[in-house]
């Protein structure tokens, strides 16, 4: 078995046993993404020199006797997070050649653990997409093809396409992703691997490039779910940095993942029937309420009633955060600057050859919610949804421990493939984004494939601060599914 | 009869209100751990998060908080337990988020009272809308370079409160009045240091006129005007402006105009059409701001003794008039040096030397109550030097111009210079005969009923001993003599 093969916890386990360095480990992983991140795009900027660096580090470490949670594993960190002295992008020309003099907390936490950069990962621009169709640095390629048709090439979701791809291609044994909308879980499920957006508050915010700040939440992505509590565990923690951080202790997630789920009671809320939703997602869906119920949990129906309008909401409330949070983007101390007669002409053309097209159009819609005249139609109505839809999850989490509903409504789909019309892209969303709205944590777990051989993620929605039960029952499903299938676009394929 | 300007078609009143932005003391920015002080080189004092950089976030500056709540105690105001960080949006170089953090619809302070003096020594009641907290833009410079704006930042993000008062001033006078009442009860507070010029206290003026019992007519925001002097006169200008264009047939559109001091009038910046659409909404970095009703009691408990208090107690503890109670507790310094001077003593002699004498030396010498030569200590002994005898007042005067000038203890000075008051009634005799006989015709005079002379007598006698004779010894000498 190749390293680049190894789970992040068997990495784990080889480091600490002495099968093999931090650097051989990152070696490989070097060597895999000079040979695939050509063609798939994974990663726009690789950091080789700095992750043998960091892994020798970690050798010396631990040949002094020192063992820390992720010391010599390496990991791909999406775009989004400000790295100290390593150029962040948010894949925006906009930020054009900005070095952040600053460590993000998330990514600090995982240096503070020993974690190894091989490089930032793609994205779409400043996380605004579900396809990385958006990144002004070009598409990410999903390394999953349908059966029989190796020329078509998908995409791996977003907006943490980078993220997504580069772990199911064995370029990176985690990853870093941010979810606003989905962001984690959509891309998770497009690649086959696993990642949570834990709580609102979970993780800090500070030093990640804010794209909506009352839905942002940081999470890991990896190809297991006990891989995935291992990275959470160093990732999560309270921020005096950010006003909206949890003071909570940060639980074992790793240990939750082997929790039963005997006796928990895994509700199904109706609204998530989907007009349209592809029949084989729709028995992927009761094969995995089939699966808890055979490990000892209760399944009861529930209803979310205001789903309905999540997604409508949400595309009033954070392209509305959004048009705020991007005015800073003007040219005047950082990043690009396009030279004008003067002021307002400076703004105005930095910013429109700055932003990309689905930046510019989320600006305009945010900018019109907020608007003398339309504030109360858009923007508060829009938090009154939330609210509503905040309620339903409550009212249900009385009811249940947890729920199950499909990640996305497709599986992977081609680039070109709903480009035309931004609405259909949105509609990836539909599953995610209320659980967004409310705040509460929602993991992605392969569990199965379709029709084409592509790979379809569940989705387990847990009571805030309750990733343990998160884990847990993602971990049954897991166990049940026994998900073996590989992409074709992998490293040593 | 309240303040009115005559036009062609008769009187007309002034409705003012007030919008000041005082800037909080603080040792750190209200969202960011950089420093506040004035005059650091350009962009010295500025974080990641003052400049927005990307993924900076704000945190609540709890001491900002607290001089908020502080301020609104002292304007009798009701504290709102829970208040909320919205974003004002625009675009601007010296605003580098895009949007100011401030509170538009939840304000931490409600309705409040200021209470002001006018010049009769009544008072008046002006109604506080609101105070909130918000931040402060950075400065943009455009005299630095023919064709480039320089952009300091060091002001950026520096906490202001914003005091709005109900539209219940009728008069340039009440206005200035406002404006002086509320830099002293800041300055009392430790709250701002109101200080106009460096525009650490900032007033907008909203200003309409009407004829009597009318309801309120359009109003203009006069915006920036930095002396109170200048607020007085933008008022009066602008006033003048807006009946003139009623009394010709127009309308008063709404607009923000700026006060040219130069020219003492005002002039349009932007009318209500291109008004900025702020775009206002909850700051999603920040939770609600939601105090703990124990801090504000602690607070309330730890608050000076308010200027308006003080007066009350200086009129009924020292039987001082309205008036000087009200100049003496204008300054918290100036209240404390008269407490010490007072203590013990002659308390409306004391408020006569030092709203005199002490006021006009600081005055002369251009120095201030901190870095005055006299100390009130001294200026207590002086007055004790007259209380016992030593000296009489006119060497007193004498006395106090030689402490001004050296700084010297006014005993010291009386016996360097030999101005012990002489009570030797063989002295004062032979003074008095020594006058009588130089001057044997205005006694004459004097005797046959020109009573008037005899404060020529005490003059002249006063003069012969230098100043020094005691003034009860001399007077009753030369009755004695005289009779």
């Amino acid at each position: 078995m190749s390293l680049t093969d190894l789970s992040l916890a068997a990495a784990r386990e080889g480091l600490r046993r002495g099968d093999f360095t931090a650097r051989e480990l990152t070696e490989a992983h070097l060597t895999a993404i000079e040979a695939l991140n050509p063609r798939l795009n994974a990663y726009v900027t690789v950091m080789a020199d700095r992750a043998l660096d960091q892994a020798d580090a970690a050798d010396a470490a631990r040949s002094r006797g020192e063992d820390r949670p992720l010391l010599g594993l390496p990991l791909a960190i999406k775009d989004l997070f400000c790295t100290e002295g390593v150029r962040t992008t948010a894949a925006s020309r906009i930020l054009g050649p900005f070095v952040p003099p600053y460590e993000s907390t998330v990514t600090a936490n995982l240096l503070r653990d020993g974690a190894v950069f091989l490089g930032k990962a793609n994205l779409d621009e400043f996380a605004m997409g579900s396809s990385n169709i958006t990144s002004a640095f070009g598409p990410v390629e999903n390394p999953w093809k349908r059966q029989g048709d190796p020329a078509t090439v998908l995409v791996p979701g977003g907006s943490s396409g980078g993220s997504g791809a580069g772990v199911a291609a064995r370029l990176a044994l985690g990853a870093t992703g941010t979810d606003t909308g989905g962001s984690i879980r959509q891309p998770a499920s497009f690649c086959g691997i696993a990642g949570i957006k834990p709580t609102y508050g979970r993780c800090s915010r500070w030093g990640i490039v804010a794209f909506a700040s009352s839905l942002d939440q940081a999470g890991p992505m990896a190809r297991t779910v006990q891989d995935c509590a291992i990275l959470l565990r160093s990732m999560a923690g309270h921020d005096p940095k950010d006003s909206t951080s949890i003071d909570r202790p940060v639980p074992d997630y790793e240990a939750a993942c082997r929790r039963s789920v005997k006796g928990l009671r895994i509700g199904v809320p109706r609204e998530y029937r989907a007009e349209g939703m592809p029949a084989e997602i729709e028995r992927l869906w009761e094969q995995g309420l089939a699966w808890l119920r055979d490990a000892g949990a209760e399944i009861i129906e529930v209803s979310l009633p205001h789903t309905k309008y999540g997604l409508a909401a949400y595309y009033i409330v954070a392209p509305a955060e959004a048009s705020s949070n991007l005015a800073r983007y003007d040219g005047v101390r950082f990043g690009l600057r396009v030279e004008g007669e003067d002021l307002r002409d400076m703004y105005e053309r930095t910013r429109a050859e700055g932003f990309g097209a689905e930046v510019r159009r989320r600006i305009l819609i945010g900018t019109y919610v907020l608007s003398a005249g339309y504030y109360d139609a858009y923007y508060l109505r829009a938090q009154k949804v939330r609210a509503l839809i905040l309620r339903d999850f409550t009212e249900a989490f009385a009811r249940v421990d947890a729920l199950l509903t499909p990640t996305a409504p497709s599986a992977a789909f081609a680039q070109g493939e709903k480009m035309d019309d931004p609405v259909k892209m949105y509609l990836n969303d539909i599953f995610t984004v209320p659980a967004s709205l409310a705040g509460v944590p929602g993991m992605s777990v392969p569990a199965g494939l379709d029709g084409d051989g592509l790979p379809l993620g569940l989705q387990v929605l847990g009571r805030p601060f309750d990733e343990e039960t998160v884990f847990a029952v993602a971990a049954a499903i897991e166990r049940a599914a026994g998900f073996e299938a590989l992409p074709s676009l992998r490293a040593g394929a | 009869m309240s303040y009115t300007i005559e036009g062609e078609t008769g009187l007309w009143e002034v409705v003012i209100g007030m919008e000041v932005h005082a800037q909080v003391i603080s040792r750190a920015k209200l969202f960011s751990g950089a420093a506040t002080d004035f005059g650091g080189d350009p962009n010295t004092q500025v974080s990641f998060v003052d400049a927005a950089f990307p993924g900076m976030l704000p945190v609540i500056n709890r001491e900002c908080v607290a001089q908020a709540i502080r301020t609104g105690l002292g304007l009798n105001a009701h504290i709102n337990v829970v208040s909320r960080f919205d974003r004002k949006n625009y675009f601007y170089a010296d605003l580098p988020a895009g949007y100011q953090i401030s509170q538009y619809q939840h304000p931490i302070v409600g309705s409040g009272t200021i209470e002001i003096e006018l010049a009769d020594c009544s008072t008046k009641p002006i109604g506080v809308t609101r105070l909130h907290v918000e931040q402060d833009a950075g400065k943009s410079l455009h005299d630095q370079h023919p064709t480039k704006s320089y952009i300091d930042l060091n002001r950026a993000g520096v906490a202001l409160m914003e005091i709005v008062s109900e539209p219940d001033l009728r008069s340039p006078e009440e206005a200035g009045a406002y404006l002086r009442k509320l830099r002293t009860i800041l300055r009392y507070l430790g709250t701002c240091d109101g200080n106009m010029e460096e525009g650490s206290m900032r007033a907008d003026v909203n200003v309409s006129v009407r004829k009597h019992g009318e309801p309120f007519r359009t109003r203009c925001e006069v915006k920036n005007v930095n002396s109170v002097r200048f607020v007085m006169q933008a008022i009066e200008a602008e006033a003048r402006r807006q009946i003139q264009v009623w009394e010709s047939g127009g309308i008063v559109e709404q607009e923000t105009r700026l006060f040219d001091a130069g020219r003492g009038a005002t002039r349009s910046m932007r009318t209500k059409e291109d008004a900025h659409d702020y775009r206002y909404f909850p700051d999603p970095d920040l939770l609600p701001l939601v105090l703990d009703e124990a801090w504000i009691e602690e607070l309330k408990a730890t608050l000076p003794e308010l200027p308006d208090a003080k007066r009350r107690r200086f009129m009924e503890q020292y039987g001082l008039p309205a008036y000087d109670a009200g100049v003496l507790v204008a300054e918290q310094a100036t209240a404390e040096f008269y407490e010490t001077v007072a203590k013990g003593r002659d308390a409306k002699l004391a408020a006569n030397w030092v709203m005199g004498d002490f006021f006009a030396a600081l005055n002369r010498t251009g120095r201030t109550i901190e870095t005055s030569p006299v100390s009130a200590a001294s200026l207590g002994k002086l007055l004790d030097l007259m209380a016992d005898g030593t000296i009489n007042g006119r060497i007193a005067k004498e006395v106090f111009e030689a402490m001004v000038d050296t700084g010297d203890e006014p005993a010291i000075i009386v016996e360097k210079k030999g101005l012990r008051q002489v009570t030797d009634a063989g002295a004062i005799d032979e003074a008095v005969d020594k006058v009588l006989a130089a001057n044997a015709e205005k006694v004459a005079q004097y005797k046959s009923g020109k009573e008037r002379l005899f404060g020529f007598f005490v003059g002249q006698v006063m003069k012969a001993m230098a100043g020094k004779g005691n003034p009860a010894l001399v007077n009753e000498a030369l009755r004695r003599k005289l009779s």
